[in-house]
């Protein structure tokens, strides 16, 4: 079983860095997406894989005897969370920058750093 | 006060400053009450924090009453401590200096909330003892960042929005899978069990990966080479006050978790980690330093400068000594005030001389002689020149270097200061000595025209630069606090202890 989550976990780690990869905002935020996605498998996986029984205490006792381990859920959950936020941020700005700069190439967009501005630069393209 | 009180009031206080100014977003004069008010408390409670560990005691407290290592503690070593008092003057600083120009604009854009925000993120990582709330802090503080930088939403900052927002959400995602596998080996997320388990961990091939796994992540935090890509494509977009603050502290929060990760938790990787970061630390200071030079614009300069000075800051992980790792507290301690001094200089400079771009202003030593006085103390201090405090932390790394024999590193220190200072002469004759442009001369007539503007604008400069100035003329005692604060990192059972009581150590688990 672990095996299996493995496998997928190197499969969405490779699918999220290929899309990071290229240059198409929309496919970098769904790299992110699944990039968030696959670590948080890998932290399911890492807390072992040992039990169904949910980490519930029945009423009457004090302690349970097998059962899944909360810890990590409760990291994946406040992960998920934070993950959420923040790409639905990075939609927005995606978004923003796509009307304001009329592209979706990250490679394109010169606008922080325009291409012949150092000094030494200009002077060279003299003729 | 309590131990549970003074830990928690530095992260207590930017909250509810944030909550407060946003319920105030329409209320102008009161939202900038609030904030100052915020930011002084922020200073007051990093003071008092600082006191009660200078001595050498380690604070520690558990949240909502979980025993450690199950609950999420917050713990205050002497090096932590400083770095939020750090924390407190700059935001101190930076809130007085963003009610001068462009003020109000920035304010509709929320910067007081996000301010406040970013403040929380950063003296929420120094104070954490647990690496997955290190993680959510790190969260917190990327949030707000995102926010500060893009807020006027023009088609520069949308450009650089986009390059500075993906990598750093990708190496924060790896440093999440870190914290994931750490706690698959160990079981366990509190920093300080942490560290008692991992030389426990039977195979030590797996620990060694991790520690290159968070080496990564926090050094593209630091912008260390060759992960430093996302600061100069995005620091020289936002305005000056925002940029000073994200100079201070961005870099050196991804720094200070280097130091402590690689002190406390990957003790024993040193011999493997430290040649890489040895190596590392020479390639930062040079590119940084040599990025600076092909530049004009005051803002890309100083930002390429943030990047040669981290190379410093990992000289003291490369050498490993506690010489070196004081060099390195003292580094940080230093370049945070010079840093942030230097940004809102530039800010002054650009309504001064009327741009950025060095070639287009001149003549600001006639019109604005304090200005010009006071860019003096940090740009020298940058360089490293005595008396100031960059002399006395660059003397302590490169004297830490030569002891243990690292001849190559300390050169390239030297050379890299050398250059620093061609940069800071080249500011110094473009902006303020050379003849003054059109376009300087009709902004020199407002500048001098609006005294408020002037002295909001000035008092945080000359007082951060009265601290450079107090560190380079009494250096002994901040000298003397570095090297107790690497001894206290190096030794590790104070901190160890403060979290989970003598038992554990006295149980056979001492490292």
């Amino acid at each position: 079983m672990e095996t299996l989550y493995a496998l997928s976990f190197g499969a969405l780690l490779a699918a999220a860095l290929y899309l990071l990869m290229s240059r198409n905002l929309l496919r970098m935020v769904l790299g992110l997406l699944l990039l968030g996605n696959a670590v948080n498998l890998a932290i399911f996986v890492t807390g072992r894989l040992s039990s169904a029984v949910p980490p519930l205490v029945p009423e009457g006792s004090l302690s349970i005897a097998a059962s899944a381990n909360p810890l990590p859920q409760a990291l994946i959950l406040t992960a998920i969370v934070i993950s959420f936020s923040l790409v639905a941020y990075t939609v927005v700005l995606f978004e923003r920058a796509h009307s304001a700069l009329d592209t979706l190439d990250p490679d394109a967009m010169r606008q922080a750093e325009p291409e012949a501005e150092a000094g030494f630069a200009r002077e060279a393209a003299r003729p | 006060m309590t131990p549970h009180l003074l830990l928690t009031l530095p992260v207590a206080v930017p909250l509810a400053t944030l909550a407060l100014s946003a319920l105030l977003q329409r209320h102008a004069i009161a939202q900038r009450l609030v904030s100052l008010t915020g930011s002084a408390g922020l200073l007051a409670a990093s003071v008092a924090l600082l006191a009660a560990v200078f001595d050498g005691t380690v604070l520690a407290t558990q949240f909502g009453d979980w025993a450690a290592p199950f609950g999420i503690s917050f713990v205050a070593d002497r090096f932590s401590a400083a770095m939020v008092l750090m924390t407190g003057l700059m935001a101190a600083a930076v809130s007085v200096y963003a009610l001068a120009a462009g003020a109000r604009e920035r304010e509709q854009a929320w910067f007081h909330p996000l301010y406040h925000g970013l403040l929380l993120g950063v003296t929420g990582a120094f104070l954490t003892g647990d690496i997955f709330n290190l993680y959510v802090w790190f969260e917190i503080m990327l949030i707000a960042s995102f926010g500060l930088l893009v807020q006027s939403g023009t088609r520069a900052q949308l450009d650089a929005g986009i390059k500075y927002v993906v990598l750093n959400l990708l190496v924060t995602t790896l440093f999440l899978l870190g914290v994931g596998y750490l706690y698959g080996l160990t079981g366990t997320l509190n920093m300080a069990d942490l560290s008692l388990a991992l030389p426990r961990v039977e195979n030590q091939g797996l620990v060694s990966a991790l520690a290159m796994l968070f080496l990564l992540a926090f050094g593209a935090k630091a912008a260390v080479f060759p992960l430093f890509f996302w600061l100069p494509a995005a620091y020289h977009t936002a305005s000056a006050p925002v940029v000073a603050i994200f100079a201070a502290l961005l870099t050196k929060v991804g720094v200070y978790a280097i130091l402590r990760c690689f002190t406390l938790l990957f003790g024993g990787e040193i011999a493997l980690v430290g040649p890489v970061v040895g190596v590392l630390a020479a390639l930062t200071m040079i590119t940084g330093v040599l990025g600076a030079a092909a530049h004009f614009d005051i803002r890309r300069i100083l930002s390429f400068h943030i990047i040669s000075q981290i190379g410093y800051m990992l000289i003291g992980l490369a050498v490993a000594t506690p010489l070196a790792l004081a060099g390195s507290i003292l580094y940080v301690l230093h370049h945070i005030v010079v840093k942030a001094n230097l940004f809102l200089i530039a800010g002054a400079v650009r309504i001064a001389g009327g741009s950025w771009d060095l070639k287009r202003i001149g003549g600001l030593h006639r019109s604005a002689p304090a200005l010009a006085l006071l860019f003096v103390i940090p740009a020298l201090s940058l360089a490293g020149l005595p008396p100031l405090s960059g002399f006395w932390a660059k003397f302590v790394v490169i004297r830490s270097s030569l002891d243990a024999g690292h001849a190559v590193l300390a050169a390239v220190a030297l050379i890299v200061g050398l250059l620093t200072l061609y940069s800071m002469l080249k500011i110094w004759n473009e902006a303020f000595w050379k003849a003054a442009t059109p376009l300087s001369d009709d902004a020199a007539r407002s500048w001098c025209a609006s005294g408020t503007v002037r002295a909001t604008m000035l008092l945080p400069v000359a007082a951060l630069a009265a601290i450079t100035l107090a560190i380079g003329l009494w250096a002994e005692p901040f000298v003397d606090f570095s090297l107790r604060a690497a001894e206290q990192m190096l030794s590790r059972h104070a901190y160890i202890e403060a979290v989970l009581g003598t038992a554990n150590l006295a149980g056979g688990r001492a490292p």
